[in-house]
């Protein structure tokens, strides 16, 4: 969600984590710098992941195309913020096959792999830090299941992605709907539109779409990544998401829903 | 002219963009015309050519559209308006979507207002009707003096609670947790309680359950309990009709004997100890959750499952679960509770007892420590093993606190002739069940899937002798303690699922069970082969036969008596 906005933009959303006062104040402060030192045109509170020991607070700059320049940030006191990697294919088949269980809260935490090769007969280790994991898995979140409202933003043929400047936003009957919403993230299926909805998804159910606060605010909650929420105040521009959980996606969806 | 316009612009206003957007016309024709014939600015003596080159450029402008029956003119017109009244910052870059955005505006106003942007709520929304709900919260209330003060002694301090949680890192938002907690106060009201406390928020896909957790006043519980005891009585009726209709024709009998029901424990101890209220949102009327059975404890360990939000939704599962969504939810917070209520180390203690000191029955109450001194904040969250201990007691493997034998039956007890022919050998004595007793440490809770069950922290690093110790469980994600000086408090905000390390593995169905006993009426035999029916046929000709010889010389004598043939 938009540091500009942040103050009453987490107020929305009740994810079950708040933010005490020391972090609120401490995350207007910084973020502002952040923005200044590194040239963003937004910076984003992205939001928080737990772990064991320590919990990592992730702020994500946006350049000027939205979906393609995204840096990724994280902090343990909402003040020294370390820049993370961009993410490579290598980087997503070594997470993958290396880190397992929770994080633990210390990034330079290693986790190895260690397989013995079927043909060759020797045997070899996968090590990945636990900073790379969280690379990893930031963007594999965004991937999957960040949210936007249709029309939020707009993109001219071969152009950037930008924020759309007349959005007004959802009326009540289309937020109602999953149909009103998109993925924000490169489109998977073929379609004419810029952004997959999220209505297409597969499994059908791994979404929560509910009204709170007395039917003002749209809350959406991902099945699959336990702890994304998004929320958006229909007939207003405001939405945004955050995601506030362990970076463990759930494994076996199909069997709870 | 036409104007075109909607009737909110004013006409002055109108006027002056008319008159710039034609000096600004005939400008640009004139430029435009002059330099596309000689490459230089027109001289002052082209004017006449210039004007009518303007005109016919306007007409040109005005000319509507065959599609959508409006001109550029008056397009431009209302789009310069609009830039006009709201002067948007870097007008140029947003010039595109203002145009587009005018298209539909108008486009809408034609076809009678059905604006998908700007739609008209219905009357009363569901959201409206809750606010009037929660407007009742709010109300003071007439109850008598007698009443608040007992209400207000049991009603936990709202703003205190609400600050430490918020404090941990942990909650709803302070307007919610306010709403919430008023709701709790309307309960107080409504029923004979003398227990009352936030116990937490359970997400749901549809809808949300924010619970409670109460104590009725001794001799006011409600009568749940005999509903139930009922039923089960009824489902034995029926199967003892079963039983008789099966005499005539006696197929042969399952062996299969249903494990025995493990009963369930009393209201008031072991995992009844608490009653829970479950509401969807704060203001709407409080419903309470049935209590519950070992069966269900001990199905809902097997699944893992969504809530719908819905408490009469079925439970769709395999093992099956024996009951709906109000029962799965009431398992699961009975697990929770079990995992996770804790409070430090001392601040409950024991009573004293006068009993024998090897009683076997593990001891399910406490009571508040007066001399309860508290520790450092610091202390409870480097140590946390040592400074905390849970106080709710352990559900064993039955699904209940305290073990029963259920292979002992009551009648049995009174002959030793009677056990010998009535036991089955083959079921060994189940063995009895042993859990950590009350206010045990954390210390001793195991890991599971490598990862510890608790982790500590404090919450803030700058401010640290002020700062509040929270505990946090990694089994069940969502489940929070804090505690600072002599102050503590639990919380529950999550799905209402345990961790489940790298994925949840559903239990398999069991084997299929052993075919009936053969014995003579059901034994299969081989049929005989054409050759042996064969061989027997023409064995059984030749006795006959033989047989028939025998008669005939004895039969001779007889034969002639008989003058019949």
């Amino acid at each position: 969600m938009d540091s500009n906005s942040l103050l009453y933009s987490l107020d929305m959303v009740s994810t079950g984590y708040v933010l005490n006062v020391e972090q609120r104040a401490a995350l207007q402060t910084s973020l502002d710098l952040l923005k200044k030192n590194y040239r963003f045109n937004r910076v984003l509170f992205w939001g928080k992941i737990l772990g064991l020991e320590f919990h990592y607070f992730i702020a994500q700059g946006r350049g000027a195309d939205e979906l393609k320049d995204k840096k990724n940030l994280y902090s343990f006191d909402c003040m020294d913020w370390h820049l993370l990697p961009a993410v490579t294919e290598q980087m997503i088949l070594d997470v993958s096959t290396a880190a397992k269980g929770r994080f633990t809260g210390d990034a330079s935490h290693q986790y190895t792999h260690f397989e013995t090769d079927v043909e060759t007969g020797v045997e070899v280790s996968t090590t990945v830090t636990e900073e790379t994991r969280l690379a990893v898995t930031i963007q594999r979140i965004d991937e999957e299941v960040s949210v936007v409202p249709r029309g939020a933003f707009t993109k001219t043929r071969d152009g950037p992605v930008q924020t759309n400047r007349c959005f007004g936003g959802l009326s009540h009957s289309e937020a109602q709907a999953l149909d009103g919403f998109l993925h924000f993230a490169e489109p998977k299926r073929a379609r004419r539109s810029l952004l997959d909805p999220l209505s297409e998804d597969i499994p059908d159910g791994s979404w929560s779409l509910q009204l709170e606060r007395n039917g003002n605010v749209c809350v959406i909650r991902s099945l699959l990544w336990l702890g994304l929420n998004f929320f958006h105040v229909p007939m207003t521009p405001q939405h945004g998401y955050v995601y506030m959980g362990d970076g463990c996606r759930t494994k076996d969806l199909q069997l709870m829903i | 002219m036409p104007l075109g316009l909607s009737s909110r612009h004013v006409p002055s206003q109108a006027h002056v963009t008319f008159r710039w957007l034609n000096v600004g016309l005939t400008v640009v024709g004139v430029c435009q015309e002059e330099t596309d014939r000689t490459g230089t600015m027109a001289t002052p003596g082209g004017n006449q050519d210039a004007d009518k080159s303007a005109a016919s450029f306007k007409a040109f402008l005005m000319k509507n559209s065959t599609e959508s029956n409006t001109n550029l003119y008056d397009h431009l017109t209302r789009v310069l308006m609009r830039v006009m009244d709201e002067r948007p910052h870097n007008a140029v870059d947003v010039i595109e979507d203002l145009s587009r955005d005018v298209k539909r505006g108008l486009l809408q106003e034609n076809q009678d207002n059905q604006s998908t942007l700007r739609d008209h709520q219905p009357t009363t929304t569901a959201g409206q009707l809750l606010a009037e709900q929660q407007r009742l919260l709010f109300s003071p209330g007439q109850e008598t003096e007698e009443d608040e003060v007992e209400v207000e002694t049991l009603l936990p301090n709202v703003a205190e609670i609400g600050f430490y949680l918020e404090q941990a890192g942990v909650g709803l938002g302070r307007e919610e947790t306010q709403r919430i907690f008023l709701a709790l106060k309307q309960l107080l009201h409504s029923k004979p309680l003398k227990h009352c406390r936030l116990w937490g928020k359970i997400l749901g896909v549809q809808s949300n359950y924010v619970v409670a957790e109460v104590q009725y006043r001794e001799g006011e519980e409600e009568q749940l309990s005999t509903e139930d005891e009922e039923k089960e009585g009824e489902t034995q009726d029926d199967e003892e009709e079963d039983e008789m209709g099966e005499v005539i024709d006696p197929l042969p009998r399952s062996t299969y004997k249903p494990p025995p029901v493990v009963p369930k424990e009393a209201n008031g101890t072991g995992a009844n100890k608490f009653v829970y209220f479950v509401c969807k949102e704060p203001g709407l009327p409080w419903i309470e959750l049935p209590s519950v059975t070992p069966a269900q404890i001990s199905a809902a360990r097997q699944i893992r499952r969504f809530f719908t939000g819905r408490l009469d939704a079925p439970v769709v599962s395999y093992p099956p679960f024996p009951g709906n969504e109000a029962n799965y939810l009431r398992a699961q917070i009975a697990r929770i509770s079990a995992g996770t209520q804790v409070s430090p180390n001392g601040f409950y203690v024991f009573e004293e007892e006068e009993g024998d000191e090897e009683d076997e029955e593990p001891r399910d109450s406490y009571v508040v420590n007066p001399d309860f001194e508290g520790f450092p904040a610091s202390e409870m969250a480097e140590d946390p093993g040592f400074t905390w201990v849970h106080h709710v007691q352990h559900i064993l493997k039955q699904g209940r606190c305290t073990w029963v034998n259920v292979a002992v039956k009551p009648e049995q007890e009174s002959s030793e002739e009677e056990e010998e022919e009535k036991e089955e050998p083959d079921e060994p004595e189940p063995k009895r069940e042993w859990g950590p007793p009350l206010l045990t440490s954390l210390s001793q809770d195991a890991d599971m899937f490598d990862t510890p069950p608790w982790s500590a922290r404090m919450s803030s690093t700058l401010t640290s002798q002020h700062a509040v110790a929270v505990l946090r469980s990694n089994f069940w994600p969502g489940a929070h303690a804090y505690a600072c000086g002599k102050k503590f408090e639990n919380i529950y905000i999550g799905w209402g699922l345990k961790f489940a390390g790298d994925g949840h593995t559903p239990s398999v169905p069991p084997p299929p069970q052993q075919e009936c006993i053969s014995g003579p009426e059901v034994s299969e035999a081989l049929d005989p082969t054409l050759e042996e029916e064969q061989a027997q046929k023409a064995a059984l000709e030749e006795q006959q036969a033989s047989q028939e010889e025998s008669e005939d010389m004895d039969g001779e004598e007889e034969e002639e008596e008989d003058d019949e043939d």
